[in-house]
């Protein structure tokens, strides 16, 4: 079963239907023990950061999370879930992550012109900078997916996967081994959205 | 680069869209989950579904469609119309909207503006403002632009900005309807006065109203547009494709 870990941060709907949509069945649970035992996880997420971490290890989640992730199970972080694969973030002070991808979550406005208009929103190209990502198989290089974000994953190394041009280059897509994010919302991008998104089912 | 968004509106009533001329003499013109679908299939970037009548009459939104259009259709959907509490955010969020449009509510209240930037992020607010000159000054106007509440427009823009709105529409009602091309100065007023999206409305009346918008105005983020889209006079795939010969970014 693919579970969709829900810990109380943001909106689960669309992700869900959009499984559905994609004819996998995903089932949104808060339960450690399910996350241990599921074939997949999504880990979705809007908001802070910090507010996001802390919840995660108030429920436990987080262990759970590394333990399913370190025997192999598959895990999509989106949005702010991604940036919860990192080491950690300088979002309001400096908070850890789950560690599963190094790198570290910073502020856009420090990388791009100041004449660009910050959160990052809307739809931008994706630039592959490797194309061995099995979620990518289906996309063309310049594929349109739709992104709202503020900070960005820096120093992902060999863990980057795509990034979008914003004034600088924004890292969009990340995999280590098992573990794989999104930055921007492959629920709300349309058919380029969904084809990653049935990717990651058929893994 | 972040592309230019086409954004179809879908003004719904009675579960059917509508579309008048200047706010009247609406007629039925499709079903919403149809046309929404439609709508993403053929290229456009975000929709945005308006209870027209709810700000007017106190009508409930439909929740049943939007449930069933953000159940099939997967690009931001941003939706507005009686807004008028957190609790009407909170109800449209669990029904798939991305976005949450404010327009009447926030005049009644600027603090819901406040409130629900705190609570769901600004990037999850959108100001709505009617805009029409009165005695050559741009003028906000309240329930579905019936009537003028005297409060002069870009201040309040910026207020609401200020407060948390992560977005703006600026429907002009001077050129709603008219399709003589989008209301450049008083887009371009709201561009000077604040640094978040702003989405042009009111005025299309054909491609090139598009291409003179993001032409004339490169700060503007978004064009929206209703009847042109819904009665066919303008496809979507066409009017990026004259948009990207211009040399405007758009998604395709």
């Amino acid at each position: 079963m693919m579970i969709i870990v829900d810990y109380g941060v943001g909106n689960l709907f669309s992700l869900k239907s959009s499984f559905g949509f994609v004819d996998a069945e995903a089932r949104v649970s808060g339960d450690p023990e399910e996350i241990l035992c599921a074939d997949k996880i999504i880990l979705p997420g809007v908001g802070a950061f910090g507010d996001a971490a802390k919840k995660l290890r108030d429920l436990g989640l987080d262990q759970a999370l590394t333990a399913a992730a370190g025997r192999g199970t598959p895990l999509l972080g989106i949005c702010l879930g991604m940036q919860l694969l990192f080491d950690k973030s300088y979002e309001y002070g400096e908070h850890p992550g789950l560690g599963l991808i190094p790198g570290s979550v910073r502020p856009i406005a420090e990388v791009i012109p100041s004449d660009l208009k910050i959160p990052h929103i809307g739809w931008n190209a994706l630039h592959f900078d490797r194309r061995d990502c099995p979620l990518f198989a289906d996309v063309r290089e310049g594929d349109c997916v739709y992104f709202v974000h503020s900070y960005y994953a820096a120093d992902c190394g060999s863990a980057l996967v795509a990034s979008a041009e914003y004034g600088a280059p924004l890292t969009a897509a990340v995999q280590r081994e098992n573990v794989y994010g999104c930055q921007f919302h492959p629920e709300k991008s349309g058919q380029v959205g969904m084809k990653i998104l049935r990717a990651f089912c058929d893994l | 680069m972040i592309t230019k968004r086409i954004i179809p509106c879908l003004d719904v009533r009675d579960g059917r869209v509508v579309k008048g001329v200047n706010f009247q003499g609406l007629a039925d013109v499709n079903s919403p989950v149809e046309l929404a679908r439609y709508y993403s299939d053929h290229g456009a970037d975000e929709l945005v579904f308006y209870d027209i009548t709810a700000s007017a009459e106190g009508r409930a939104l439909f929740t049943d469609i939007l449930v069933e259009t953000a159940s099939t259709v997967f690009i931001p959907l941003t939706v507005g119309g009686g807004i008028n509490t957190v609790e009407d955010f909170d109800r449209v969020l669990k029904c798939g909207a991305d976005k949450v449009s404010v327009n009447s509510g926030a005049i009644r209240n600027p603090d819901l503006v406040r409130e629900a930037a705190r609570r769901y992020g600004d990037q999850c607010v959108v100001l709505s403002a009617d805009v029409k000159r009165v005695d050559g000054v741009f003028h906000v106007f309240a329930k579905g632009g019936r009537e003028d509440t005297g409060m002069e427009a870009i201040g309040w823009i910026k207020r609401c900005v200020e407060m948390g709105a992560g977005e703006i529409v600026v429907n002009s009602i001077d050129t709603d309807g008219v399709k003589g091309g989008f209301d450049l100065e008083m887009l371009s007023a709201v561009c000077d006065a604040v640094s978040v999206p702003v989405i042009a409305s009111g005025g299309a009346g054909g491609i090139q109203d598009f291409v003179t918008l993001f032409k004339t105005l490169p700060r503007v983020d978004a064009g929206l547009a209703a009847s042109i889209f819904h009665f066919g006079e303008v496809r979507i795939p066409d009017l990026k494709d004259t948009l990207a010969e211009n040399g405007i970014i758009v998604r395709r």
